[in-house]
């Protein structure tokens, strides 16, 4: 592990971690300012925001109406002229409203004017599935904000990761889209107090190992940990490499691993037709990593179905520990 | 005999004179823009504001310089009332270095933020969320700058058009709305593509005040916009102001103009917003026939140098490619 914590350090959620990472700025930066939907005494679609807009009051915690192009070009406008906002918006599947703000706009701005101006913003969205709230409120859309020149893409797996990365990317001059999991924000771990950075662009090796690398995104980090550990009963030792953001990627810390290992497995929940996998994948077959390769390299994502219902056919759409597994077993046969 | 013309406490007789050669700046851009076109010498596409002048100009004529604007697509009058400078902006249009954007931007994508321009905009109706967002930062941070919003007929149909004059009015966010109404979206028809008979109408949807004046009167612009923006900067909120105007060219470079006839065309040029200032002002003693003469050579000289700059200019190096994608 790269980043060691002192067991000392006292334990809170994602959620809380994300909401003190935004509470300790606002409070020393008074340029800092959210705005979203529900975000006032609501707190939140999640409860993210619960108790901010006490502390803050209403115009820095801006409750606004349902309209997603309005306060995504809000944020851009206000991000332009000198203001640092964070955009919450309810579920990442609504950036699709939001999507000519942020591609069109945001992502360009600087580039189009020449290199004036800039966009400091954050787009703050939870993302993926499990909650059973079915096709229009599950998806996993980060491939589509990392194909686009101009934002970068943030996606933490844990406590500590989120709010260090959330740092970052409210320190950031670029518009920066920050998926948190909605599975993630009841899980907790081990966070400092004070305020602290995660550079955006370095990936976390959260477990050690010589066989195989899997390289995982969001809540997959932790399945992809979850079958690691099983996986060590039967002497196949699993690096997990965690990525963090896949905009700007540490091609680096992949690249070292795989050269290690000589195995390659990518997970992420998102479908797998045109998932950020591919992305990784063919990073890996166009560097020096390519010849140290043992195995063929695999990519499990989510199957090419919106996400259902009802919670076997849900759980059935995305990778699973045992699909983890089964593909490290594939993939470590020969070895 | 002279009459005083009925304006602005902020517009002066030497304002009206500067007005009226900036009126000229804008026809002889656009116009020999126009040409550059036709003889195939820039490349991209381009679309012209020939007609629109007053608009652009009388609107921008009574912002304070701290003031800022949200263009359009067909943005070089709003670019060039707004401080700008013609010679950046040819030198884009040509792609040149020296250009608003390093050549990178082109027709579509002039700004000047340091004066306040926060840019032309490829997107019908994308940038009417960007003046809502800039009038949020003045009010958060008392700036005290108001923001005018240009956009046509076409984007008052975009959803992003409602949901910002309704963000923009239950903030009371120091923003003015100015639909430039020149009669088509592209070649949709105004009267085809909407049901109410004045955009300005809508304003009532949103709980604020809709006014529509002669986009074409430099004069009854002056005032509206002047009463709008004073309102916006006491606190009162956005206010949305409907000029109707014509564009005189096509839309855009490629555009036979088969969706309007010769007859419409000619009715519209009668009422040039440029003759009816000169005659305005002429009347009420501001200007001589001579000076108004001065003035508009002075304008085509500086757009005839702005050519020879951007022609002079060189062209971006390829190592720039990559520059700027972030901050």
């Amino acid at each position: 592990m790269t980043t060691t914590i002192a067991e000392k350090t006292r334990e809170i959620t994602y959620l809380e971690a994300v909401r003190e990472a935004m509470s300790q700025e606002m409070r020393q930066n008074s340029d800092v300012f959210i705005l979203g939907e529900d975000i006032g005494v609501y707190g939140g679609a999640f409860g993210v925001t619960r108790g901010m807009i006490e502390e803050f009051g209403p115009e820095r915690v801006r409750n606004t109406p349902i309209s997603e192009a309005a306060i995504s070009g809000a944020a851009v406008g206000a991000a332009l002229t000198g203001m640092r906002p964070i955009l919450e918006l309810q579920f990442s599947d609504f950036i699709t409203i939001a999507m000519d703000q942020m591609v069109n706009q945001a992502a360009k701005t600087r580039y189009m004017f020449g290199g004036k101006g800039k966009v400091p913003m954050v787009l703050r969205t939870p993302a993926g599935s499990g909650t059973g709230a079915a096709a229009q409120h599950s998806q996993s859309l980060e491939a589509w904000m990392a194909h686009i020149p101009g934002l970068k893409v943030v996606q933490p797996s844990t406590a500590y990761d989120v709010k260090g990365l959330l740092k970052a990317a409210m320190d950031d001059d670029n518009p920066v889209v920050f998926y948190e999991h909605k599975l993630l924000y009841r899980t907790s771990g081990h966070v400092p107090e004070e305020q602290y950075s995660i550079p955006l662009g370095k990936a976390d090796v959260k477990r050690e190992g010589t066989d195989v690398t899997i390289v995982a995104t969001a809540i997959m980090v932790h399945k992809a940990l979850e079958a690691a550990a099983e996986l060590e009963k039967e002497g196949i030792s699993v690096e997990v490499i965690d990525p963090r953001t896949i905009v700007p990627l540490d091609e680096e810390t992949i690249i070292e691993s795989v050269k290690k290992t000589g195995r390659l497995i990518v997970v992420h929940e998102a479908v797998k037709r045109g998932g950020i996998g591919g992305e990784i994948a063919s990073m890996i077959a166009e560097s020096e990593a390519f010849d140290y390769l043992d195995a063929p390299i695999k990519r499990l994502g989510g199957l090419a179905v919106p996400i259902p219902y009802n919670p076997t056919l849900e759980k059935a759409a995305i990778p699973q520990v045992p699909d983890i597994i089964a593909a490290v077993r594939e993939t470590v046969k020969n070895k | 005999m002279v009459t005083k013309l009925n304006l602005p406490t902020s517009i002066t007789d030497e304002k009206l004179k500067d007005l009226y050669k900036e009126m000229w700046l804008i026809r002889y851009f656009d116009e020999k823009v126009d040409q550059f076109f036709a003889k195939g010498l820039i490349h991209g596409t381009t679309h012209l504001c020939v007609g629109q002048e007053a608009s652009a100009a009388g609107s921008i004529a009574v912002l304070e310089s701290r003031d800022k604007i949200v263009s359009t697509h067909r943005g070089h009058g709003h670019c060039i009332s707004k401080e700008g400078d013609v010679n950046k902006m040819m030198a884009e249009l040509f792609g040149r270095e020296t250009g608003y954007c390093k050549g990178k931007g082109g027709s579509m994508h002039i700004a000047d933020v340091e004066k306040g321009n926060l840019g032309a905009n490829g997107i019908v109706g994308g940038g009417i969320p960007l003046a809502v967002g800039a009038a949020l930062t003045s009010k958060m941070r008392n700036e005290d700058y108001v923001v005018l919003c240009f956009f046509g007929d076409g984007a008052s149909n975009e959803g992003s058009f409602h949901e910002s004059v309704n963000l923009a009015a239950i903030w009371d966010l120091p923003v003015v709305f100015i639909c430039e109404n020149n009669q088509y979206g592209m070649s949709g028809p105004v009267k085809d593509m909407t049901r109410v008979e004045h955009i300005a109408d809508r304003a009532k949807a949103y709980g604020i005040p809709g006014e529509i004046v002669d986009g074409c009167d430099m004069i009854d612009i002056m005032n509206s916009v002047d009463n709008a923006v004073r309102r916006a900067r006491e606190g009162g909120g956005p206010t949305l102001i409907e000029m109707k105007t014509y564009r005189w060219k096509g839309h855009s470079k490629s555009d036979a103009k088969k969706y309007r006839t010769r007859e419409e065309e000619n009715e519209w040029r009668a009422k040039d917003g440029i003759k009816r200032f000169k005659e305005a002002l002429i009347t009420s003693g501001v200007l001589t026939e001579e000076e108004a003469k001065a003035l508009q050579e002075e304008a085509n000289r500086e757009i005839e140098e702005a050519v020879r700059f951007a022609e002079a200019s060189p062209e971006p190096s390829i190592d720039t490619l990559e520059e700027d994608v972030y901050a």
